[in-house]
């Protein structure tokens, strides 16, 4: 019943009730009246019923009219406000109550607007103390990001499963540099977010030293940190530093108050392979130079005690003897001047030096002398492929201090950087043109502690050139009118980082997704086909081909796969590598998958990548375009490499049609439209392999509003569609 | 040296080198790097900051043999740089091809 009706009911109840017991009355008196009373009754009605009637009508009509305004303006005013409350409660929070109609519904739309204002305040007081709250968790996050992944250290957090939580990069470079095979692909396949550690470290080893910590923290002990040396598959020592992460008070009592407060660790990973090798290096040119030289010497000895106790031997014997003296002096220098060339690193002192990039020391050298001494610099040929063993910070100093004594004394306007390498020495050059300064002015220099702006080092120049094995001198160049500081340094070994420097998703974003704490709650790395869509961890691939029909002998050209876990996908976690399919490429392909003759010659066969393709997608679903096609050509590749992927395959053209069954295309580009994905880089399998997996990050709610939530609804309402049914 | 038919003067520290130099005017010094009051650096690049001795040739001596420390020598004007031990007789023979 709705207002209007309920409404009329009333008033039509309150009538009778007003009106019933006038007319009961008019009844039962005229049931009381006699013939000759009614006639006259009726008569005099007769001359009064005409006015009497119209003003009745006139009156109920009024009565009406009435009516009608106040339903207008205390039902319907009523109901109008409270859509407009409700509107305010949820779609607009700034719509008010217009204030209309009497002025008791007046006032409390009044009422009901002050209400709104303050809930208002109040919300918005909240909203901003959550912003304010993100805001500062959100720094919190990106601070520890930066330090992560500028630390020198190789740092890897784990939950107690193993799987890891956050990596640095130089943890990363350091597994790229351990890893086995094409070092371009396999870094991704060793490290990874929700992998796990034990792939690197030895399993026993991690659980040795987190049983450790688990009776230190027991016993109440402070030193809650275990140390261990570990060797990986391929033979390299690392150092490794772990320190647990506790449950917070909360946590704690969330979780029922477990008496094991360990929710993961903290792994400080260093390769001491390098040093360790040094070292040995060193101890084996002690070696050769005591045990060398012992036996030189002893035969040098042997010949003068002859010489000396014998002063009228026979010219010839004299002869050997002095011969085998000059001969083995001779061997001796030799031999001191082959350690010195082959171990000239290995005998420096241990300042703990670092590689660091050539121009990204001068860069930063010219910045601080800027801003310190507010001197202008540029640069002159700086070789932006040069690494050097140095202690930047020291080497920086040293910069910024000989640009802070040219220009109190030679009033210098402008400082000039070169950075050149010639052999295994790396020269920076600090040139100025005017005043040339005397020789002895460095010497002074030299031995003067480096004080610049305020900032005092104990060090002094000198010390820095001899930690680093280096040198530093003054030069003219007259024909120029300009005069430098050269400082030498060594230059380092090529390092780790190079290569990774060119990966093409390293760099892309701002900031790397190399951290998910929401991990933490992940366990088990087993995939069950029971387990939610949103909880197992992916790996999207795409290859291109050298045509389409792999039974026909076509082969696999490319590859590109990345990881997505916890709904990200994982675009620093690739793997995008051109297989040479030893066979020559069908033209008309080369226009779509771009992919040339050239390109391919020199690239690993498809026996080196699929190892390493087969151990990235270990322990995770598969994911791929039209997959029946991508898996077919790896079920060919099955015989001869021996490698199974077993695992289970999600297919997004066949998800499309299970999610929009009236569509007409399940093209990716088509869903990638329809699901609202920006299409970059398409036809390079990596290219491919990102959309894809855009699109099924997507796909995974939809799947769930439709009632699919696990890895075995997907796959069954998969099956069902008619898209499944094509064979390759 | 002398055997070889070469007239020679020495001098024990830096200064003194200096002082040799320009009482006895010789066509080649022998120049140790480590040195006391000046080390052979610095001799080295006052002799050839002086542009009446431009026709003076420096040999420099030195136990240090790093590369960094030759490329020094080099670049301050040394002519040669030779890291002991070294023989007499190659040492000879590397002053004679200087002289000529």
């Amino acid at each position: 019943m709705n207002a209007k009706t309920r409404f009329a009911l009333a008033v039509v109840m309150l009538g009778l009730l007003m009106t019933g017991p006038f007319l009961l009355t008019v009844g039962v008196l005229w049931a009381d009246l006699g013939a000759d009373e009614r006639a006259g009754f009726l008569a005099a009605m007769d001359r009064w019923l005409p006015i009497g009637g119209l003003i009745t009508i006139v009156a109920l009509i009024l009565g009406l009219q009435l009516l009608r305004a106040l339903f207008r303006q205390y039902v319907q005013g009523l109901m109008a406000m409270a859509e407009t409350l409700r509107l305010m409660l949820g779609a607009n929070r700034n719509f008010r109550v217009t204030l209309d109609g009497p002025p008791e519904v007046q006032e409390l739309a009044r009422a009901a607007n002050d209400l709104a204002q303050q809930r208002d305040a109040l919300l918005g007081d909240v909203e901003a103390q959550i912003g304010e709250a993100k805001a500062s968790v959100e720094a919190e996050k990106n601070r520890l990001a930066a330090l992560m992944s500028e630390l020198a250290l190789g740092v890897v957090v784990c939950n107690l499963d193993g799987r890891i939580l956050l990596y640095n990069n130089r943890a990363r470079l350091q597994f790229v540099a351990l890893a086995q095979g094409p070092t371009s692909m396999s870094g991704g396949a060793l490290i990874g977010l929700g992998r796990s550690i034990f792939s690197i470290l030895e399993r026993a080893q991690v659980a040795h030293a987190l049983e450790n910590i688990r009776q230190r923290l027991q016993k109440g002990s402070a030193e809650s940190v275990a140390h261990f040396i570990t060797t990986t598959r391929t033979g390299q020592l690392l150092r490794a530093q772990m320190a647990p992460v506790l449950r917070t008070e909360a946590e704690g009592l969330a979780a029922g108050g477990d008496d094991c407060r360990i929710t993961g660790y903290v792994l400080t990973i260093e390769n001491i392979t390098k040093s360790f090798e040094r070292e040995a290096q060193r101890d084996q040119v002690l070696q050769q130079l005591t045990d060398g030289s012992r036996a030189a010497l002893g035969n040098i000895r042997a010949a003068v005690e002859n010489l000396i106790e014998s002063p009228d031997m026979e010219p010839a014997f004299r002869e050997r003897f002095l011969g085998v003296i000059d001969d083995e002096t001779r061997r001796m220098s030799e031999r001191l001047g082959k350690t010195m060339n082959d171990f000239a690193d290995s005998l420096k002192t241990r300042w703990p030096l670092e590689d660091v990039l050539g121009i990204d020391v001068v860069a930063a050298a010219q910045r601080r002398i800027e801003d310190r001494l507010k001197l202008a610099t540029k640069s002159e040929s700086l070789d932006d492929a040069l690494w050097i063993r140095a202690d930047s910070f020291t080497l920086i100093q040293a910069m910024t201090f000989l640009a802070s004594r040219l220009q109190d004394h030679y009033d210098i306007r402008e400082l000039r950087f070169r950075l050149l390498a010639e052999g295994k020495m790396a020269f920076i050059d600090l040139i100025w043109s005017g005043t040339p300064v005397s020789s002895e002015t460095l010497y002074t220099w030299e031995l003067e502690p480096m004080h610049v702006a305020g900032e005092v080092s104990p060090l002094t120049l000198r010390d820095m050139a001899e930690r680093h094995g280096g040198e530093i001198w003054y030069q003219r160049d007259k024909a120029a009118h300009r005069a430098y500081f050269r400082l030498v340094l060594p230059v380092a070994d090529t390092p780790e980082v190079q290569h990774v420097e060119s990966l093409p998703h390293a760099r892309s974003e701002s900031r790397p997704e190399y951290y998910d704490f929401d991990l933490f709650n992940f366990s088990d790395t087993r995939i069950d086909l029971d387990r939610k869509l949103t909880e197992v961890a992916y790996s999207v691939f795409d290859t291109e081909t050298t045509g389409l029909e792999p039974s026909a002998g076509d082969e696999i050209i490319q590859i590109g796969a990345v990881r997505a876990i916890n709904g990200r996908l994982l675009r620093q976690e690739v793997i995008d590598q051109i297989i040479d399919p030893r066979r020559p490429l069908k033209p008309e392909g080369i226009p779509i998958h771009g992919i040339t003759e050239d390109m391919v010659r020199g690239q690993p066969t498809i026996d080196v990548v699929l190892p390493v393709f087969h151990e990235f997608c270990a322990d995770t679903v598969l994911v791929a375009h039209n997959a029946a096609f991508d898996m077919r050509f790896l079920q060919l590749k099955q015989e001869s490499t021996g490698l199974v992927f077993d695992q289970p395959v999600l297919d997004t053209l066949l998800l499309s049609a299970v999610i929009h069954p009236n569509q007409e295309s399940h093209r990716l580009e088509a869903i990638a439209e329809r699901l609202g994905i920006n299409v970059i880089g398409r036809h390079t399998a990596l290219g491919d392999a990102f959309v894809t997996g855009e699109v099924f990050l997507k796909m995974v709610p939809l799947l769930a509003d439709m009632g699919i939530h696990t890895l075995r609804e997907a796959l069954a309402a998969a099956e069902q569609t008619y898209y499944a049914r094509v064979k390759y | 040296m002398k055997r070889e038919g070469f007239e020679v003067a020495t001098a024990a520290d830096g200064d003194a080198a200096l002082a040799q130099v320009a009482a006895f005017a010789p066509d080649l010094v022998l120049l140790d790097v480590m040195m006391p009051n000046k080390s052979g650096y610095e001799v080295c690049e006052i002799l050839r900051a002086d542009p009446a001795r431009a026709g003076l040739r420096i040999v420099m001596l030195t136990a240090k043999g790093r590369e960094t420390e030759v490329a020094k020598g080099i670049a301050l004007g040394a002519d040669a740089y030779v890291t002991k031990p070294f023989s007499t007789k190659d040492l000879v023979a590397q002053v004679k091809s200087l002289l000529g």
